[in-house]
């Protein structure tokens, strides 16, 4: 049983673009990204789009549907309204490439600023480690991110203010709690975190944690231990004087 | 004239899935200066939707594994025509290449000990798939992207390859286009390692995303590389079947490994119907045994649901064929049933499968805790490609090597799950190592323009296309598709094959004729425009090789000749670029040395 939807496709450039309509044959159990790719193929071949997985695996497919961001190839036609047009727009954070594309190199560039694993000697001779699965539970979590870059795209930090030089956002924050919650990990970002990732300028909205599509507690699991750290070092001055007295500056 | 940008480098690879990262790691870390270019921005290859583990015999849960038993299941599983000297390193090197992923920051499921756990898996005699829950390609390619940016690599994100440049016999580089703005550029190497995944595109139903075009294979027979096993496709027995827009998304290997059941549609549990002699010894012989041995009971068999890939996509396309199946047209695929067996089945499955969870309960309204899913076969993995040198991994062109899903041999004609993403880190590593000391002791390369101009209007004539039989490059695309998955798919016969490359000899033609709208920049119509050589180029590959194996192994199962021929289970198929067209030939197996052949007695038993 098929029916038809209308499409409001964003199409342009970095020079400026406008909606367009289109048509699409609607099938049982379609995405959005089955809809674009149908037109794609269709009505306009030179679309541009990003796809890989077509399975939530991947994050390449972020965008905003009817002004809600969401990744296009878990988005169902049958949970959508499609008496009224859909509208497909590339995510407003980043500066635009063409159609639904963005240029999210900049994500790339600030995660290269950010000190890398750096693990303690290994505990067995065969160059191992023992962890036990109940203390990596929780960064776990933080490691299923798919790079989507969604929830950099709502954070009012990033999309509003386009503090991009000075805060790295709720991806690389997630990213950097991975790394400090790591139990093999030694290196220590937390004066980084302050001083050159921003970590302040997040004031707990949780936008972030909302739209990801793999419903990562960033806020609440990432950001707010990791702030609770930062101020444990750096304005707790309990905490100052024990270091300076016992000298220990390790997490 | 063709305009462009230059690019220097000493070493060259081009992909950024798991073999790409790690020859580029490897080769940076040799001292060479590497450049590494996708079509994808980074971190986004298919190594990212690997689900289930990565293989290596590292004995963490049961000790009786080694690298001997890895090496023995491989060439069983490959039915012995692998490359023996791949599947020889490829079991002795996986354990350190694994370990060596954790000690650069990838967290995998650990033992009650606090090792790296690892799970059963179909033809692995013992629990061996390193795992994080089901998304193990994610941490392993995360890893490796997240330590390979401070390697002093230089990364060109979605630029694609169109063409490998010789100088003489030698390969000199390579020659690309970028994404966003649609210019060419040049990259000239010493040395060059294709790692560009395969070819699943050419197929309607697969697992596989847009970049597997077959671009790799394609360029390196194009540059005189022989392709090698290319009859070989594995068809994966468990893809989504409905709804239809989801067709071919794949379901791990790994539900079965935690006890899931295929049934048809009468409640039947058909695996037990059809043992293959060679794997009987190794099989339970009832319900209740299978399912002690997913719990981890060492002296329990597998259940036959985990038989190799090729034989449980067979039975499968058996009972839908005789009216067994599900009503999408596939056959049922339980997990839910473990509740009869384990207090809490519902968190464990969340647990152990959370992607499968979500994806069934996303995709299709399924919860896969409570009933089970329609499966059936998809397009999944080439074990055929680049023929390379089993310790340094160059193809027959000098400089130029090939690693992972690309490059053929260790998996020989069906891979066992797993063993792909073990491939790419120990071939990939070794690819890297090889190219950085080739480009070490070979001087520089010149270029010859001419082959740019060429490489370059190609690439652009479709924008010029104005005859009036001028066609979308999407319609080609599609009939391929559709044409390869009926006439060349899971069941092979010679008649359809001929038609498949008459097929292709026309869509060949009608490809000179695809017109693309727009300009150059971002514009997907004209990206599929090149693929579509890449494709075609693929398809009559497979076709050709598979229409020469005259008996059924593995992968490749020819209804006109339903039985192994001893005969030619000696030889792999290989082809080559000759002024006449594709030339395809028959070249014997190298003799295996003793001591591996009785590594494979023993094991037998
Ligand atoms: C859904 C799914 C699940 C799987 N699960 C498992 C599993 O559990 N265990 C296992 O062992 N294996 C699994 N596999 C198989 C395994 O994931 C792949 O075989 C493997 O990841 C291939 O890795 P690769 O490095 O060879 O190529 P890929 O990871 O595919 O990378 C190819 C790279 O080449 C680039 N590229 C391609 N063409 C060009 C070009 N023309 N120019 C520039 N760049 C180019 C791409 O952009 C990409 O970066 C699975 C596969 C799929 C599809
Ligand atoms: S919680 Fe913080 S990081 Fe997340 S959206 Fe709000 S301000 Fe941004
Ligand atoms: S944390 Fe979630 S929303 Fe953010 S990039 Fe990762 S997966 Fe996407
Ligand atoms: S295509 Fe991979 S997440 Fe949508």
């Amino acid at each position: 049983m098929s029916s038809t939807a209308t499409f409001k496709i964003w199409r342009g450039d970095a020079n400026g673009g406008e909606f367009r309509d289109y048509q699409a044959r609607v099938d049982e159990g379609m995405v959005v990204l089955d809809a674009v790719h149908q037109i794609q193929a269709e009505q306009a071949p030179d679309m541009a789009v990003r796809w890989n997985c077509k399975a939530g695996k991947c994050g390449s497919c972020s965008s905003e549907i009817n002004g809600m961001p969401k990744l296009m190839c878990m988005t169902r036609l049958s949970d959508l309204p499609l008496d009224q047009p859909v509208t497909v727009e590339p995510m407003h954070t980043f500066p635009i490439i063409k159609d639904l594309v963005t240029d999210v190199a900049w994500n790339y560039r600030a995660k290269k600023m950010i000190k890398p694993f750096s693990p303690r000697p290994p505990d067995a001779p065969d160059g191992t480690w023992r962890v036990a699965q109940a203390d990596i539970e929780r960064i776990q979590e933080f490691r299923k991110c798919i790079e989507c870059f969604l929830c950099q795209n709502v954070c009012h930090v990033l999309r509003e203010h386009h503090l991009e030089d000075k805060f790295i956002g709720p991806r690389l924050l997630t990213f950097t709690a991975a790394l400090e919650m790591h139990p093999v990990d030694i290196e220590d970002r937390l004066y980084d975190l302050r001083k050159l990732d921003g970590i302040g300028y997040c004031n707990i909205t949780k936008c972030c944690t909302k739209v990801c599509p793999e419903e990562i507690h960033i806020t609440d699991n990432a950001i707010i231990p990791l702030k609770e750290r930062v101020v444990d070092r750096f304005f707790d001055p309990v905490t100052r004087l024990m270091r300076a007295i016992t000298g220990d500056g390790k997490k | 004239m063709v305009q462009y940008d230059t690019h220097e480098h000493d070493v060259l690879v081009i992909g950024a899935g798991g073999a790409g990262l790690r020859a580029a790691i490897e080769a940076s870390a040799q001292g060479a200066k590497v450049g590494l270019v996708c079509k994808s921005l980074l971190g986004k290859a298919h190594t990212v939707m690997a689900e289930g583990g990565v293989a290596a015999a590292l004995a963490n849960v049961d000790d009786r594994d080694n690298w001997k038993v890895h090496f023995a299941d491989t060439m069983r599983g490959g039915q012995y025509v692998n490359n023996w000297r791949m599947a020889e390193l490829h079991a002795k090197e996986a354990p350190d290449r694994v370990r060596e992923l954790e000690a650069w920051g990838a967290v995998f499921d650990r033992t009650k000990d606090g090792r790296i756990l690892q799970r059963n898996f179909g033809g692995h005699r013992y629990p061996r798939l390193a795992h994080v829950g089901d998304r193990t390609g994610l941490e392993m390619i995360r890893t490796l992207q997240d330590y390979g940016i401070h390697k002093g690599i230089d990364v060109f994100m979605e630029f694609t390859i169109i063409g490998l440049i010789k100088d003489g016999a030698r390969v000199a580089g390579a020659f690309a286009y970028d994404r966003e703005r649609g210019l060419f550029h040049l990259f000239t190497a010493r040395a060059v390692v294709i790692a560009t995944g395969g070819i699943g595109r050419a197929y309607k139903i697969t697992s596989n995303s847009w970049e597997y075009t077959g671009d790799g294979q394609a360029m390196a027979y194009d540059a005189g590389a022989d392709l090698m096993d290319m009859e070989f496709v594995q068809f994966h027995p468990t893809g989504m079947v409905w709804p239809l827009s989801v067709a071919g998304i794949l379901v791990t290997e790994g539900v079965r490994g935690e006890g899931g059941i295929l049934k048809n549609k009468d409640g039947h549990r058909f695996m037990f119907d059809d043992i293959p002699e060679n794997y009987r010894q190794q099989t339970a012989d009832n319900e209740e045994e299978g399912w002690r041995y997913c719990q981890g009971d060492k002296n329990a068999r597998r259940p036959p649901e985990l038989l190799t890939r090729d034989h449980v996509a067979r039975c499968i396309v058996r009972e839908i064929k005789e009216g067994r199946g599900s009503p999408h047209g596939g056959v049922f695929l339980d997990i839910a049933w473990i509740k009869k067996k384990i207090p809490n089945a519902e968190e464990h499955i969340k647990r152990k499968l959370p992607s499968m969870y979500h994806q069934f309960l996303k995709l299709a309204d399924i919860d896969i805790t409570k009933v089970p899913m329609e499966v059936g076969p998809t397009t999944h993995y080439m074990m055929g490609g680049i023929r390379v040198d089993g310790d340094s991994q160059m193809s027959t062109v000098p400089g130029l090597f090939a690693a992972g899903e690309s490059a053929a041999g260790l998996h020989g004609a069906n891979r066992l799950g797993g063993n792909s993403l073990s491939d790419l880190l120990v071939f990939g590593k070794r690819a890297g190592e090889y190219a950085a000391k080739f480009a070490k002791e070979n001087g520089p390369v010149a270029v010859d323009q001419r082959q740019i101009e060429e490489l370059g209007r190609r690439a652009l004539a479709p924008f010029e296309e104005n005859s009036g039989n001028h066609e979308s490059p999407y319609q080609i695309q599609k009939e391929l598709q559709t044409r390869m998955q009926e006439l060349v798919g899971i069941v092979r016969r010679e008649d359809e094959m001929n038609q498949a490359l008459e097929l292709i000899g026309e869509l060949k033609e009608r490809a000179k004729h695809v017109r693309v709208e727009g300009n150059r920049m971002y514009n997907a119509g004209w990206h599929l425009s090149i693929d579509l050589h890449n494709l075609l180029t693929v398809s009559e590959a497979i076709t050709r090789a598979a229409l020469v194996r005259k008996e059924s192994r593995g992968a490749h199962f020819r209804d006109d000749y339903p039985n192994k021929d001893n005969t030619l289970g000696g030889f792999n198929v290989v082809l080559r670029k000759s002024t006449e067209g594709m030339k395809v030939s028959m070249e014997p197996l190298r003799e295996m040395p003793a001591e591996l052949k009785q590594i494979i007695e023993e094991q037998q038993k």
